[in-house]
């Protein structure tokens, strides 16, 4: 037993580098995580700690667990910062009001009951337990074995985390979710509107804007063929705005006309 | 000896050299590929593109990448700097990455050492591949945020959803080709098929990969995130200089990713056409890479193509086309592919094996009948009743009135 604990203790050189120079980064991101002000900085900072993780695990030789940590958590996180964006708004920050009376202790409460749990958890499937080693491990194959064991002995357990991370997807949408009051006019819907209103005459769309030699924008009407001025190819917001333009300084003289 | 085994005995350097060559192919082939692209666009719409610079325009692509670098870089003050700075060096980094694992030849002596043109083959090659990828859209989230303005934001946003819903697809058409090759690394994949391509074998895998790879890499018709017409840029819309630049560059690496992927899985690798195997020996087994180089291009005329050929999607469209067509037929195409393999390795009589395909097949068929019927039945029922005509003549409206009727009533109001 301590045997093997010295040679566990004994790590290969490049390994060592790359822990000593990973893992204090790890625990300032995951610590930054904390204490940062923004929630997209913490789950960016999230993010990097969960990539830190699977570059341990590749190291570790357990490759495949390390690529689907990378995918599994950077789709996660992704959708948590689409749930921030959904839920809390785009530039928010932390607020530290307290909402809730006594939310603040019953999270730490709750956040040390997880933490003692998790650590017996992990005591009770590591310590007094002989490691069966890689080589015996990987005697299938490393996917082979995790996915026999993944789908035979604890599949239960992963169906449940499945339901539970359904449970919250849905949960987000649910909050994130509002309704409207009133049904709002799809392309489809105004195509319709359009071939079988009173008149085919608007079907190819409203006329455009006026363009003309010294003017050229949305705010002066094209002039219809008989010359008057065309008031359906001016927004009507501009129109109750006041800011539609006369037609008329923008019209070619007369005199001009006759020269010609 | 195993490509993993050969690329095992590389000594450091070789695979220094290898990581560079890799480099320089990238850039070089992102410089070609502007030019290819503007070059072809044109021709597809009667015009020449670039033909100044260089024979042919060939060095256009190098003089435009080196008048970006020399634009003035802003940073908007809405903007929220560090992450701005990060965004254009998360794409730009991961898209060379996936080419890790990418083989690019067959067995070649560098230097006189006996390799093959891939820098590692790891058993979770392909799933690699993806992790990368999912990690590269970061790049375009965090752009689009970190910009501090609404178009960036929207561009942005559309990107995140249109990957993750289309990576699932991709994921999904993967799995028929893992199925099949018993493996998920790239060398296995390409060795598993020296005698049917993936392309043929499992073609419903292929296009579902085919048209999430357009999807993926945000390229016409799916260019949703940087449509230009209602979001400006897209979430690059605030970024200049050499930060655009990179964007630039990560755009056209991972084309070159996706259809080097789509090469390794679908089309054979490296492998030589059927009936011309003889080439891959040939310049000492360097022939190889410019089989590989053909087929990636190839890939990318295509994706050239419908850039010149098909509009834009609207985004719902483009949500339920992902969401409600890829991955329930992908689904669906999965369970088809092992039950057969299974069967196929349990040993099942051949008459069990064509009866499942029979079912399968009448099945489609009758799904596509009762689908096309419904079609036929809302077409008619959503035909227009009686409107008034306007003083000027209109194109036929379907089910209102033939051509010929509108001719003639034209030719009754003209007189």
């Amino acid at each position: 037993m301590v045997n093997l604990a010295l040679e566990v203790g004994k790590t290969a050189q490049p390994e060592a580098i790359m822990f000593w120079i990973l893992a204090p980064l790890a625990v300032v991101s995951a610590l930054g995580m904390l204490f940062v002000k923004k929630a997209v900085h913490s789950a960016l900072l999230l993010a990097w700690v969960m990539v830190t993780l699977a570059i341990f695990y590749i190291a570790q030789d357990a490759l495949f667990l390390g690529i689907v940590q990378i995918i599994v958590y950077t789709g996660a996180v992704m959708m948590l910062f689409l749930f921030i964006l959904m839920l809390v708004g785009v530039d928010s920050s932390d607020s530290l009001v307290e909402n809730i009376r006594g939310q603040r202790v019953a999270s730490i409460v709750a956040a040390i009951g997880l933490g003692g749990l998790i650590v017996s958890l992990i005591s009770r499937a590591t310590l007094g337990v002989e490691a069966i080693g890689l080589q015996d491990a990987n005697s299938a194959g490393n996917v082979q074995g995790i996915a026999e064991e993944l789908f035979t002995r604890y599949v239960f357990a992963f169906e449940v985390v499945s339901a539970l991370l359904i449970t919250a997807a849905l949960g987000a949408m649910v909050l994130a979710h509002s309704t409207a009051t009133k049904s709002r006019t799809a392309q489809r819907d105004q195509s319709i509107a359009r071939f079988r209103g009173a008149s085919l005459a608007t079907a190819a769309g409203l006329p455009g804007s006026g363009v003309y030699a010294r003017h050229n924008a949305v705010d002066v009407p094209g002039l219809l063929p008989d010359g008057t001025p065309a008031p359906s190819s001016v927004s009507a917001t501009l129109e109750a705005r006041g800011d539609m333009l006369s037609t008329k300084p923008f019209e070619l003289e007369a005199k001009e006309v006759e020269e010609d | 000896m195993t490509t993993s085994q050969l690329i095992g005995t590389d000594p450091g350097w070789i695979s220094l050299v290898k990581g560079l060559l890799i480099f320089v192919v990238c850039v070089l082939a992102t410089l070609m590929s502007v030019w290819g692209e503007r070059r072809i666009v044109a021709r597809m719409q009667q015009r020449l593109g670039p033909n100044r610079v260089g024979p042919f325009g060939l060095v256009q692509a190098l003089a435009d990448g080196v008048k970006l670098a020399l634009k003035e870089d802003l940073i908007p003050k809405a903007a929220d700097r560090i992450v701005f700075v990060l965004a254009p060096i998360i794409s730009a980094t991961t898209c060379f990455m996936s080419f890790a694992v990418i083989p690019l030849s067959g067995e070649v002596t560098l230097f006189g050492h006996k390799t093959v043109m891939q820098l590692t083959d790891i058993p979770v090659g392909v799933l690699y591949v993806l992790a990368i990828a999912s990690v590269g859209v970061y790049g375009i989230v965090l752009a689009g945020w970190s910009s501090g303005s609404t178009y960036p934001l929207l561009g942005g946003l559309r990107s995140s959803a249109q990957v993750i819903s289309y990576e699932v697809a991709m994921g999904l058409s993967l799995v028929a080709v893992f199925i099949y090759a018993g493996s998920m690394s790239t060398a296995d994949i390409v060795a598993a098929q020296n005698q049917w391509w993936f392309c043929v074998t499992l073609f419903p895998s292929f296009v579902i990969y085919a048209i999430s790879m357009v999807g993926e890499t945000n390229r016409a018709p799916f260019d949703l995130a940087e449509a230009e017409g209602e979001l400006v840029g897209g979430f690059h819309t605030e970024y200049s200089s050499l930060k655009f630049a990179l964007f630039f560059l990560a755009e056209y690496v991972n084309i070159v990713a996706v259809s080097a992927l789509a090469t390794t899985l679908f089309l054979g690798g490296y492998h030589a056409l059927p009936g011309l195997g003889f080439t891959e020996n040939w310049l000492g087994g360097w022939f190889t890479v410019i089989w590989f180089l053909t087929k990636v291009v190839f890939f990318f005329f295509i994706f050239v193509w419908l850039r010149g050929t098909l509009p834009r999607l609207r985004y719902d469209q483009f949500m339920k086309f992902g969401w409600k067509v890829l991955i329930p037929f992908s689904l669906v195409w999965i369970m088809i592919v092992a039950t057969l393999r299974v069967l196929s390795q349990q040993g099942a009589p051949r008459v069990v094996v064509i009866g499942f395909t029979t079912g399968v097949v009448l099945l489609v068929l009758a799904g596509s009948t009762l689908v096309e019927s419904a079609k036929k039945r809302r077409i008619r029922e959503d035909a227009l009743g009686e409107v008034s005509a306007p003083s000027f003549p209109v194109p036929a409206i379907p089910g209102k009135s033939t051509t010929k009727e509108v001719i003639r009533e034209t030719e009754q109001l003209n007189g």
